[in-house]
């Protein structure tokens, strides 16, 4: 019960810092990897303390398609250099001026980033499910 | 700079991904699938001819310059590979629409066929040996799921050995890989070529040279090959066909790269591979004549061509190396047909030893006569594709005098040529056992990759002229590495 009642509040912390680490990525250690690892971990939190089932009520999409859409949009980018006729996996950054965050510099590198986050969220979830349910 | 370079690998990672977004839709998979590997072989097909007219491709990745960011590069040598791959893996596709169950197909069958794709063709495209490593994993993981998916015992028992067999050997890769980037300090792979060229191949390089021989002869099944003939047998006829025609060559192939390319210096190496063909051959032989279940004999003329093609490299000269990439051209198309075949046959009769079945021919005359075919073919019998390997391989190995390679060599296609015949006139011929009212019937759509992959083999055999241009261009490059080293290292040329 006090678990329940903790991690309620905890999956937010961990799903914030788990973002904050993939942003900060950008110049200093994080990024995807680590990212999409800490969110899993909250996701896995979730599993341990409620059931599969109610989970699964919660979050009504399947992991499996979560890692697809991750390295589709990984690759995506990748791939879309191809139509700007530069080289394979070339990133581009800009500068933009934006209403509350003022000057700030957004960079292709960041989806790409997005899609390995979405790609270990995906599978590391996936993993521990197909473990947990041959327990079952 | 040409991203047409990356397409071979790129297209089926992107639509295999995709597929798995379509999971309930198979025709729509099936449909997709083919239409990828087609279009990759179109794309392989054209920058083999753009490779030939102007010289080795070379893409860097985002643009960050060789030696520091990772690449592909393409030479004829392994851009034939490539094309070959796909087509043959486009035809086994076709194959696999008819005998692969629905229930499969769902389990995600062709993201993970296409993903073994990409693989294979990431390997042979690469540039940079961390990323060889990469290609490697992706095409191994892949595998491993084609391997037991389905989950029959006999899957799940044969898997088991193949994942440790295979993790360990990467193991030894990444193993192999720090040596060598502690030794010369760098990955790519032309970059360590005109190092370790500097440096000299001392006893330390060559044993790191050694190292990466061990991995690639588990992966190619060079001596190393007890894991090969039970994991080859146990998947279903498209998924050991596949393995049969590509998953060896890759290893194949990563020998060449390195033994053509970086540890050229050292006569012992070659020495030694040419005792591990020598070996890999005779026991290929013993196997495949030892054995009676179709699938086993198939799975150890596997080991008997891979043992044949590493002649070519043991004796390394150009000559050996024009057979060699003939050689294994020819090997891809006429595996992935001798594994149909066997399949087929299995299917059509329920039953694996040759010695149960019998007059198959006048159940199943198209069978039969493929099956006679790809027989001469493997065997080496002119006009067909195995012929002019052979020949060139033979030639090699008078020039440089390794009477006993070359008459090894061809004793051990007298092995394939009697361990085959032995199953047709079993199994074909003689009296007919299945009376035309029993016989499981011949799906006409199972033929029609059987004939396509047929007439490859025949083609190739008398269209080798055609082909000759490219294998002249490959051989060039194998047998100067110094051309390999320039197009990578030389930042003018993009």
């Amino acid at each position: 019960m006090i678990l329940q009642t903790v991690t309620k509040i905890v999956f937010f912390i961990i799903l914030t810092f788990g973002v904050e680490l993939f942003i900060s990525g950008h110049n200093n250690p994080g990024g995807g990897f680590i990212g999409g690892l800490v969110l899993s971990s909250a996701f896995v939190l979730l599993y341990l303390v409620y059931d599969i089932e109610t989970v699964h009520r919660g979050t009504p999409f399947d992991f499996k398609r979560v890692a697809a859409l991750g390295v589709l949009l990984a690759v995506g980018t990748g791939v879309l250099s191809l139509l700007f006729g530069v080289p394979f996996l070339s990133q581009s950054t800009r500068e933009f001026d934006l209403p509350v965050f003022g000057e700030t510099e957004l960079g292709t590198m960041t989806i790409f980033e997005a899609g390995v986050a979405l790609t270990v969220l995906g599978v590391v979830v996936t993993i521990i499910l197909g473990i947990s349910e041959d327990v079952e | 700079m040409n991203n047409l370079l990356v397409l071979p690998m790129i297209l089926p990672v992107l639509m295999g991904v995709i597929l798995v977004l379509f999971r309930p839709y198979i025709r729509v998979q099936r449909v997709l699938s083919l239409l990828t590997m087609v279009l990759s072989a179109g794309v392989a097909a054209y920058c083999l001819e753009y490779i030939r007219r102007t010289g080795i491709m070379r893409l860097d990745f985002g643009d960050w310059l060789p030696p520091h960011g990772i690449l592909f590069v393409g030479d004829s040598f392994a851009m034939l590979l490539v094309l070959a791959a796909c087509v043959v893996s486009s035809i086994i596709l076709l194959y696999a629409f008819v005998t692969t169950g629905i229930e499969t197909e769902k389990m995600f069958f062709y993201p993970f066929f296409l993903f073994l794709v990409a693989g294979v063709n990431g390997s042979f495209l690469t540039g940079d040996l961390f990323n060889l490593f990469v290609c490697f994993e992706v095409m191994l993981l892949a595998s491993y799921v084609l391997l037991t998916l389905g989950g029959r015992k006999m899957q799940l028992k044969e898997g088991i050995t193949y994942v440790l067999i295979n993790v360990l050997a990467s193991w030894f890769f990444l193993l192999g890989i720090a040596y060598l980037y502690g030794t010369v300090g760098t990955l790519n792979m032309a970059h360590i070529a005109v190092r370790v060229a500097e440096a000299g191949q001392g006893p330390l390089l060559t044993l790191i040279s050694i190292v990466f021989l061990i991995v690639f002869s588990l992966k190619a099944g060079l001596l190393l090959y007890f894991w090969l003939p039970g994991s080859y047998a146990a998947p279903p006829t498209a998924v050991a066909a596949l393995f049969g025609a590509l998953l060896t060559k890759v290893g194949i192939y990563a020998l060449y790269r390195m033994f053509t390319l970086i540890f050229i210096h050292d006569p012992l190496v070659f020495k030694m591979i040419g005792v591990l063909a020598v070996v890999t051959m005779i026991g290929g032989c013993l196997g495949a004549i030892a054995y009676g279940d179709i699938r086993q004999i198939v799975s150890y003329n596997v080991i008997i061509s891979v043992g044949f093609v590493l002649t070519g490299l043991a004796i390394s000269t150009t000559t050996a190396f024009q057979g060699a990439s003939y050689y294994l051209v020819h090997d891809m198309a006429s595996k992935a047909l001798l594994f149909l075949l066997a399949g087929t046959v299995v299917h059509l009769t329920g039953r694996s030893k040759f010695d149960e079945i019998s007059g198959l021919i006048r159940n199943y005359p198209l069978v039969g006569w493929l099956f006679f075919l790809t027989m001469l073919a493997v065997a080496g019998i002119p006009p067909l594709s195995g012929f002019i390997g052979k020949v060139y391989i033979g030639l090699g190995a008078i020039e440089t005098g390794s009477y006993l390679l070359l008459a090894v060599a061809f004793i051990s296609g007298i092995g394939v040529l009697y361990s085959l015949l032995r199953i047709f006139l079993n199994s074909f011929w003689g009296e007919t056992t299945i009376s035309e009212d029993d016989q499981v019937s011949f799906k006409k759509a199972l033929g029609l990759p059987l004939v396509l992959l047929a007439m490859l083999v025949v083609g190739m055999g008398i269209g080798a002229e055609l082909l000759s241009p490219y294998i002249q261009d490959a051989t060039n490059t194998l047998a100067n590495p110094e051309q390999y080293i320039r197009a990578v290292l030389d930042n003018d040329l993009k």
